[in-house]
């Protein structure tokens, strides 16, 4: 369980101070699969970023599995169970797909359970293990990528940053199936989404919206989506690529 | 391995991935003398009689063999110049390693200067491959200055992977490489410097003949207080292909001088140069930090994948 308690982050812009996150309560109960939606620029990211610890909150505390974890560096809560997956992937030089699916699982992989993670995305294993991470690898390449880390990553809890961004072959109808898989999966963990689409948003235990950097409205997904249908926090999109069934990128 | 001490023998594994004697053609120099040699039968080495060194003579067409010649020094004090020349015949397809690898205990410096000749036949093609490697920890500086001149004769190709990762203390490498008609050049350097070490690159890649073309690629690294400098130049006298690239990071202290250089004397000479030199990217050390990694591991991984 993750609780976060009267959250802030303020920033010095132009000798100004600027409140990208204001107080911000909130809970992701175990097993629960929360979608955070809001106009862009609300302040999504930046409260993933806090809560992975990349940014590091000005006021408040962040309560993770029952600890404190507020003054934790980015690899101790990493090692304690918390994992992100990039709104924008990073591209390295010389660093493979198989490198960096073996440090997010923490041992020694074997082909077919890097393989797993990898279809698990829609890539063929055998042509992307030994791929460089880099700019040879398209857009949607990268965020597939991103994402089978995380899962290779089995943490408990996982966050996504705009999943779908980018993935424009591949079919909604996938991409769902593997946050379904990982809800339902043995080892339980609990999920946070930042999304706009309606079919993610769909698949939420609760659904958060924030603005401003603040919680506008939060609640279980039937009372929540319905206040959002014909909003920019609920686009309908890739109707075509769904209609035109999942395609693995091989 | 005859007349090989432990420590002979772990630089010699760093240095060209020898445990035990090579298959083929080799020449094991160990503090100035022969510890080893063999000749095949399309391959014959023989010791120079007015200077130290040898000459390796590759026969035409010959194929799937390779040449093993490391050096070893193991005394301090060490002082050795050393001129190799390899006449590769027509056609012929072969593997040379080379590598050069000093441990030095004492005070005083040890020093390998080798000059190496390549003299390429026609549509002949080598892939050779240089490590340097130091290592003992005594206050005599670890000293390599490798001189190479490739001559290609038509439709040759030479790829040259050169790496150095640790422990030499002083490298002037200087590489010069002429290339008549269809002839192709492909180099690969690595290089990393630590402490305050400092290695200084040149080449002069001149592209003689129509159709010649070079790649000429650097991936250093400069930590602590090293410093590099990495000067290539590429000439094209002809309508040919250059291209350079020197891609690096900086940390701690180090400083690193790129020098592009692309001198073209005929209207269809098409050179190319980039450079690039920065610290690790943030965003890298951070994603790698939240796969679980501290700061330092995360640093060791980047480095390892670009040096790769
Ligand atoms: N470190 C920072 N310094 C200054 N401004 C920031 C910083 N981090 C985020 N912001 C600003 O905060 C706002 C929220 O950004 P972000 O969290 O990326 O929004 P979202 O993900 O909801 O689109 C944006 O206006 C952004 O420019
Ligand atoms: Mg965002």
């Amino acid at each position: 369980m993750l609780e976060l308690l009267n959250l802030s982050f303020r920033v010095a812009v132009d000798g100004k101070e600027k409140e990208i996150i204001k107080n911000v309560d909130l809970t992701v109960p175990d097993d629960k699969l929360i979608v955070v939606t809001g106009p862009n620029g609300g302040g999504k990211s930046t409260l993933a970023k806090l809560i992975a610890g990349i940014e590091r909150s000005t006021s408040g505390r962040i309560i993770f599995k029952g600890e404190d974890i507020t003054e934790l560096g980015i690899t101790e809560r990493a090692k304690r169970g918390i994992a992100f997956a990039f709104q924008q992937p990073v591209k390295f030089k010389g660093i493979q797909v198989v490198d960096l699916l073996r440090i997010a699982s923490g041992k020694e992989l074997n082909a077919s359970e890097a393989c797993e993670f990898l279809s698990a995305v829609g890539l063929c294993a055998r042509d992307y293990i030994g791929r460089e991470i880099n700019a040879s690898l398209s857009g949607g390449e990268l965020k597939r990528i991103e994402i089978a880390t995380v899962l290779a990553r089995g943490a408990s809890l996982s966050i996504f940053d705009e999943p779908e961004a980018g993935i424009d072959l591949w079919s909604f109808r996938n991409l769902i199936e593997v946050f379904e898989q990982m809800r339902r999966g043995s080892k339980g963990g609990s999920i946070i989404i930042i999304s706009h689409q309606e079919r993610i948003l769909n698949i939420a235990d609760e659904i958060v919206v924030i603005k401003n950097g603040e919680i506008l409205r939060r609640g279980p997904k039937d009372e929540v989506l319905p206040t959002l249908i014909g909003t920019s926090s609920a686009v309908v999109g890739c109707r075509k690529a769904d209609a035109e069934g999942g395609e693995a990128i091989c | 391995m005859l007349k090989l001490d432990e420590i002979q023998k772990r630089l010699l594994a760093e240095v060209a991935d020898l445990h035990a004697v090579p298959e083929g053609a080799y020449n094991i120099r160990s503090n100035s003398h022969a510890a080893g040699r063999q000749s095949t039968a399309n391959i014959e080495i023989t010791p120079k009689s007015d200077v130290p060194g040898i000459d390796i003579r590759i026969k035409p067409g010959t194929k799937n063999e390779s040449v093993h010649i490391p050096v070893v020094l193991t005394e301090s004090g060490l002082k050795e110049v050393v001129y190799n020349d390899f006449y590769i015949g027509e056609g012929a397809d072969v593997v040379i390693v080379a590598g050069c690898g000093i441990d030095n205990c004492g005070n005083q410096d040890s020093q390998h200067d080798g000059v190496h000749r390549f003299f390429v036949g026609k549509n002949a093609r080598i892939r050779y491959v240089e490590k340097h490697y130091g290592s003992g920890s005594g206050s005599g500086k670890r000293i390599l200055n490798p001189g190479t001149e490739v001559y290609q004769d038509e439709g040759s190709i030479v790829e040259m992977e050169m790496v150095q990762i640790k422990g030499v203390d002083d490298t002037e490498r200087t590489t010069s490489a002429e290339l008549a008609a269809g002839a192709k050049l492909i180099v690969r350097e690595r290089l990393m410097t630590h402490d305050d070490q400092r290695a200084i690159s040149t080449y002069v890649v001149s592209l003689n003949g129509e159709g010649s073309s070079a790649d000429v690629v650097s991936r250093s690294v400069a930590k602590d207080k090293s410093f590099q400098k990495f000067d290539a130049k590429i000439v094209g006298n002809a309508p040919c292909h250059g291209h350079t690239e020197c891609d690096s990071i900086i940390m701690d202290g180090g400083r690193i001088l790129a020098v592009p250089g692309l001198e073209a004397n005929d209207l269809d000479a098409e050179l190319v140069h980039e450079a690039a030199i920065g610290k690790i990217a943030g965003e890298q050390l951070v994603k790698l930090m939240t796969l679980g990694l501290t700061e330092q591991q995360a640093e060791e991984q980047i480095i390892n994948g670009f040096l790769k």
